[in-house]
């Protein structure tokens, strides 16, 4: 028996496929799919036939081979005879090294100047716009290499430390020499060394991992373990009797006394540089093609994180210091209590894409020459072997993961500092 | 009882204000010298502002303008008893090579082959100015002009690279053709057909009818510029050629872009998410060398591309997924009413996305479609990384001159202030569409 309210029994129609909306996404998206597959196949067959007429087979072969090139700094040794491969790990580590090292000063600078734009002082106000305004609105680019021409240009050069009245000396109490081919400084060495573990055999990826780094670090972090369950012991007296026993100098002491003492053990002592004939020999030379990229993306990416402190800052509603304030909470106790970790929220997310654009930034390191993953990978290697497929599908597959693993790390943390919602 | 008490019957005068808390005076005080830490703050930034303007300034003031050489700039500062290297500044290498810096090596009938051309690009950066102001100052031109605006993307490259009229128009027709077929597929059956009617029909003119029939026409009607090779063009022409482009394009494909990532078909959005993700991923420059080794290998075989043409195409790429992500915020920061306040007046999704969502999700996603544009515009000097003359680029070519071999901080300084002026008048203009577009009540 059929009722009135029954639909109309209708069979599937082709029209349905264009004219109902249950059908027709699906329409929609298989002639999407067609198109995409189509034109990916198509740049796969145009890409094959190509270089199947220069008689390039795609291969990644020509990373076993000997790269042939110098690296002048690198983090690991390397000589010309090294491979392709070994190149490329050279650069990827000296990419990492210098995106570290400018996203930790580039956070200190931000942080500085986007608070002191809030100052009160009109003048100190003023003088960080202008600084931020600055370095926004020109390329990095050029930041990097004009103030690679500062260090060439008006730094003394080794021979001016020498002779009877030398026209420079060394600065730091005669421990740091600042020449125009780069910085010396006094490295640490250990007169009673552990010695090095050598991973990976003899291959391309072979890494010495000091086993004195290792010893300091582990007694580093077990000591600052060490220091926070004394403070999480004081925070419970606190909370149980009211009273917060003094324990600065028990956590202070939990965390030097041993790491002194370890590099008592080691021998530890600095070498410092010395002027050997025309050039310094001895202590660390930071090569002027990394002071200038690290000195670059720092100021340049401080600029905008001065902005993004700032916003973050002025969008904590007033009514929270006041709040605070009348709950008799002290000035550094309000901003470290009540602002900071609401203006973090605000901070965190345009943070980590400012760390992301400084790592994805030092890929201009090839304008000073400075070797990263770009000049050897994507710069040398390719133009040696004229694999540009190969080479360039690496280098990106490198900053995907870089990129990819620092937004990971960062949005978990943003997660972690996520306002919890009722 | 004696009388002790004292009731003031009438009220005193008005007084002025101390002389401390007003004027110049009061502002001094409430804004540098509030306290004894602010005082110290204000004496030594001032000392530090007055020692860099008193290090920079007498080299800035320097009358070499008129200087032909580096060793005639010298000569000058000798002669009024400045000496060393920081003497002053050689602003005679700005006077000669400004040109060049501007146009590259445009010609400007200075090697007596072809005439001076550099009227072109000029008259293209007024057009340019024209075409926009509709956009940016919608309410102070005639809005017939947005037909102008319409027709400049097509005008512009032509003035730039000269050749025939009629490629340009080519290009235009396959606009006009997929347009009137669209609507009339649509009339006939619905919309989805009829835009995939429309783009097959653009696409199938591009491809095959055009160059046939263009072609004819221009053998009978040869009206055209004189072509000029891309390995001519330089400077700021080139970084504004390269900035507007990929601007200009990268707006309606970011907008496409940023709806396949919001919508619920899930392979579009699959397609979407990983271009986004992949371009943003990766530094501009794999991106340009992708474009001067790579980007032919993946054509059909025996396509030659013209260099700019590659770097515009990877630029464009580049900054559509940057912009995509912009817009993705704009759209998200949308209330969940607006959507369904669409829905239940009837619209489709397209008449919801032109009329309702996109004017308020552009609205708010102004300031950062702005900062992308300047991003993009600064980005343009990674040219000179892989050989294009920008004004970076030039920079090599000057120095290696006999005449201004040693030269620095001259050439640096013109470029940044370049760069300077463009981009901060940009952000400027953001701030100032920010709040004429603000309806809240504020």
């Amino acid at each position: 028996m059929t009722t009135l309210s029954d639909p109309p029994k209708e069979g599937f129609q082709l029209s349905q496929l264009i004219y109902d909306t249950r059908y027709r996404s699906m329409t929609i998206q298989i002639v999407a799919l067609i198109g995409f597959l189509v034109l990916i196949g198509w740049l796969i067959s145009n890409t094959a036939q190509n270089l199947a007429d220069l008689g390039k087979e795609p291969s990644f072969r020509f990373l076993s081979e000997p790269a042939g090139y110098d690296i002048n700094q690198r983090l690991l040794e390397y000589d010309s005879q090294d491979t392709h491969l070994r190149a490329a790990l050279i650069g990827l580590l000296n990419t990492l090294l210098v995106a570290v090292m400018g996203c930790i000063t580039a956070t200190i600078i931000g942080v500085t100047v986007g608070v002191m734009r809030l100052s009160n002082n009109w003048l100190v106000s003023r003088l960080t716009a202008v600084y931020v305004e600055m370095f926004r609105n020109v390329p990095v680019l050029l930041w990097i290499v004009f103030i690679m021409a500062v260090l060439i240009e008006t730094l003394p050069a080794p021979r001016d430390f020498r002779g009877e009245t030398p026209t420079a000396s060394m600065s730091l109490n005669e421990t740091v020499a600042i020449t125009n081919r780069g910085v010396y400084v006094p490295e640490p060495l250990f007169s009673r060394s552990l010695g090095d573990v050598h991973l990976f055999g003899n291959s391309g990826l072979r890494f010495d991992v000091s086993l004195d780094l290792i010893a300091i670090l582990l007694v580093l972090g077990l000591g600052l373990f060490a220091s926070n369950r004394i403070k999480k012991r004081a925070d419970s007296i606190q909370e149980s009797t009211g009273d917060r026993p003094t324990t600065w100098y028990l956590r202070l002491g939990v965390v030097v006394l041993p790491l002194v003492a370890l590099l008592f053990a080691l021998g530890f002592y600095l070498g410092y540089p010395e002027l050997k004939g025309f050039n310094f020999r001895g202590g660390t030379h930071l090569r002027n093609s990394l002071i200038a990229l690290w000195l670059a993306l720092s100021l340049y990416t401080a600029a905008f994180i001065a902005e993004i402190v700032r916003a973050g800052i002025m969008a904590i509603n007033k009514g929270q210091t006041e709040a605070a304030a009348a709950l008799g909470l002290r000035s550094n106790r309000i901003m470290n209590l009540v602002i900071l970790p609401q203006a973090l929220r605000v901070i965190i997310p345009p943070l980590i894409s400012n760390y992301l654009n400084l790592t994805k930034n030092s890929s201009l390191a090839i304008a000073v020459g400075y070797m990263d993953i770009t000049g050897t990978l994507g710069g040398i290697t390719l133009n040696q072997t004229g694999r540009e497929l190969e080479t360039l599908l690496l280098l990106m597959l490198c900053y995907l993961i870089i990129s990819l693993s620092i937004s990971a790390v960062m949005n978990w943390y943003n997660e972690s500092v996520k306002l919890r919602e009722r | 009882m004696s009388d002790i008490s004292f009731v003031r019957t009438e009220m005193l005068p008005e007084q002025d204000p101390p002389a401390s808390e007003v004027g110049f005076v009061g502002w001094m005080r409430t804004n540098l010298f509030s306290g004894w830490v602010n005082s110290i703050v204000t004496v030594l930034v001032f000392v530090f502002v007055l020692l860099l303007l008193k290090a920079i300034l007498p080299w800035v003031f320097s009358p070499t303008l008129g200087a032909g050489s580096l060793s005639e700039c010298r000569e000058i500062l000798e002669g009024m008893g400045r000496h060393g290297h920081m003497a002053g500044a050689c602003w005679g290498v700005i006077s000669e090579r400004w040109e060049q810096l501007l146009f590259g090596f445009y010609p400007n009938g200075s090697d007596g082959v072809s005439a001076d051309l550099r009227w072109r690009p000029i008259l293209a950066f007024i057009l340019l100015a024209i075409a926009i102001a509709p956009v940016l100052f919608a309410d102070k031109v005639p809005s017939k002009l947005i037909w102008f605006t319409a027709l400049f993307p097509f005008i512009y490259p032509w003035l730039h690279w000269g050749g025939s009229i009629w490629g340009p128009v080519g290009a235009l027709l396959g606009f006009v053709i997929g347009w009137f077929v669209f609507r009339a597929v649509e009339k006939a059956s619905s919309s989805l057909i009829g835009m995939i009617a429309g783009v097959v029909a653009a696409f199938v003119w591009w491809l095959f009818l055009s160059g046939l029939i263009m072609g004819a026409i221009s053998s009978v009607l040869p009206i055209g510029l004189e072509p000029v090779q891309s390995r001519l063009f330089g400077g700021f022409m080139l970084s504004i050629l390269i900035g507007v482009v990929a601007i200009a394009c990268s707006l309606p494909l970011g907008i496409v872009l940023a709806l396949g990532r919001q919508s619920d078909l899930l392979i579009v959005k699959a397609i979407c998410i990983g271009f986004i993700e992949f371009i943003r991923g990766v530094p501009l420059i794999t991106l340009l060398f992708v474009a001067s080794t790579l980007l032919n290998i993946f054509l059909p075989p025996g396509t030659q591309f013209d260099i700019i043409l590659r770097v515009l195409i990877m630029v464009t790429l580049f900054a559509a997924a940057y912009m995509a992500e912009v817009i993705r915020g704009g759209l998200a920061a949308l209330p969940k009413g607006q959507y369904e306040g669409a829905d239940s007046l009837g619209l489709d999704y397209w008449q919801a996305q032109r009329l309702i969502i996109m004017p308020q999700a552009l609205k708010i996603s102004i300031p950062g479609i702005v900062s992308t544009f300047i991003g993009v515009f600064k980005d343009t000097v990674l040219v000179s990384v892989i050989g294009l003359l920008d004004p970076l680029g030039l920079i090599a070519g000057i120095r290696g001159d006999a005449n201004w071999n040693g030269i620095v901080w001259e050439l640096y300084g013109f470029i940044a202030l370049m760069f300077f002026v463009f981009c901060f008048s940009m952000s400027r203009y953001s701030m100032y569409l920010e709040r004429k577009l603000q309806t809240g009540h504020h």
